[in-house]
């Protein structure tokens, strides 16, 4: 007990480090996605087939694969097969590259809901627009967007939830996020070595961190409620 | 006011207007009935620019929206489509917005009026159908018949010069269909021009000055209601000829 003690304050200090490092990534991921999951949802609905077909495919082999195997091949690709390592050495270089493939990743997953979303607007939505003189702007900004977020609220808190817990993965390539740092005291760190349970503590960060995302997105969700 | 020549459309190689001409003069209530399939919603789509026609002519007010199958530029299309109104056969209210909200937005975004004008002209037209103290409410909380009338006020917010329905009532029950026809009615009283695309029988026969009957892309009988009705074609059709 003495010794939990006494390792304790260095432990969570650790801890701390390394979840300002799982948050950073979470956060990046977040506002390079939304946008880009966009773009790339535009891209898979476009009339012109070509574009419409490579996008599916790209979004079909993002998703069809482990994100930890995309994080791999991101990270060391360049370097050790094109001898042009773009990322850079050390922890930024890591974090550039964890940050590109998460950002890849999820923006696939969000586009597949955006599209979701979009299309589940009913036409006669648009065709009432239309009928009022509406222009295809005004009819997206003030008919479609709002129908469409209150359609996308749910799948998106649940993607976004799922986002926490997969920046762990980040780990193979040995960004320094919170599991990072709880591993370090297995193999000895600051004094503390064969020490497991800082590795188990991690969970209790993710727990409180979904928790409050949880709590944010159900208001979100309520809030949007108004209407049916 | 209106005049369409020579409209044809077709979906997949299947003709659905063949040759469809239909002249609405001001102040003229035209019913236009048929069987499900026989092109009559197809027209009255087409006139309101949510279908695009194959060939033909469609003037509205003197100005063409499609010349010979030849569409005006996108801008024009929407101006000269504002001088028509249309009803939808589900309604279609923007569900995220209240009563009041239904009826002003496009007054404000498309017609630039001033935002108080266009509550209190909305204000003015939920009166008239009978919903004065439903402004508040979102589409989800009224009834079907209540969510029609709403629609034909935001239709009338505009001030179109043809207001069109397409099968208005054929999603209500038949104490609801009452108090939409009787809305359709009153409006007919004003000597409003309007379009009504109906399988309700005693109603075209009742508000309309003109009956066209359709059959399979054409029209097969057009004219009074009572010579309409009594033509054997139509008789057929209303199950009224024995």
């Amino acid at each position: 007990m003495e010794l939990f003690l006494q390792q304790m304050p260095i432990v969570i200090n650790s801890l701390n480090v390394g979840f300002l490092q799982t948050l950073r990534l979470f956060f990046v991921t977040l506002l390079g996605a939304a946008p880009l999951g966009l773009v790339i949802a535009f891209g898979s609905m476009s009339k012109f087939k070509p574009l419409s077909i490579v996008t599916r495919v790209i979004v079909w082999i993002v998703r069809g694969s482990p994100l930890m195997i995309q994080l791999l091949i991101i990270y060391y690709f360049p370097g050790l097969v094109l001898h042009n390592p773009i990322w850079g050495g050390g922890e930024s270089g890591r974090f550039l590259a964890a940050s590109a493939a998460f950002i890849i990743n999820y923006a696939c997953y969000f586009s597949e809901i955006y599209r979701g979303g979009i299309q589940s607007v009913p036409v006669g939505q648009i065709e009432a627009g239309k009928v009022l003189g509406m222009t295809k702007g005004q009819i997206f900004w003030r008919i479609k967007l709002m129908q469409v977020v209150k359609a996308i609220v749910p799948p998106m808190s649940n993607e976004i939830i799922t986002l926490v817990k997969d920046t762990s993965l980040a780990r193979i390539i040995a960004l320094q996020e919170i599991i990072w740092a709880g591993q370090a005291f297995m193999k000895g760190s600051q004094g503390i070595s064969g020490a497991i349970w800082p590795m188990f503590f991690t969970g209790v960060y993710y727990l409180i961190f979904n928790g409050v995302l949880t709590l944010l997105l159900g208001w979100v969700e309520k809030k949007l409620n108004y209407y049916r | 006011m209106l005049n369409a020549n020579h409209l044809k459309k077709s979906f997949d190689g299947l003709g659905v207007l063949r040759d469809i001409s239909l002249q609405v003069n001001e102040g003229e209530v035209v019913a236009i009935i048929g069987k499900s399939g026989s092109g009559k919603s197809t027209l009255l789509r087409c006139l309101n620019n949510l279908e695009q026609v194959d060939g033909g002519t469609i003037e509205i007010d003197g100005q063409a929206l499609v010349k010979d199958g030849v569409y005006c530029p996108a801008r024009e299309q929407r101006a000269i489509c504002l001088k028509m109104g249309y009803v939808f056969q589900n309604f279609n209210l923007f569900p995220h917005m209240n009563v009041l909200r239904n009826l002003t937005e496009a007054q404000v975004c498309v017609l630039k009026r001033d935002k108080e004008k266009a509550a209190a002209y909305a204000r003015e037209l939920l009166k008239k159908v009978g919903l004065a103290d439903r402004e508040a409410a979102y589409p989800y909380q009224l009834s079907g018949g209540q969510q029609q009338r709403v629609a034909i006020a935001r239709a009338l917010a505009l001030d179109p010069e043809i207001l069109c329905f397409d099968e208005p009532t054929s999603a209500l029950d038949p104490l609801l269909t009452q108090e939409v026809l009787g809305v359709i009615r009153a409006l007919s009283k004003e000597k409003r021009t309007m379009i009504v695309v109906t399988h309700e029988m005693n109603f075209a026969r009742e508000v309309a000055d003109r009956v066209v009957f359709m059959e399979e892309g054409v029209i097969v009988a057009e004219g009074a209601p009572q010579e309409v009705f009594d033509s054997e074609k139509v008789k057929a059709f209303t199950g009224l000829g024995d």
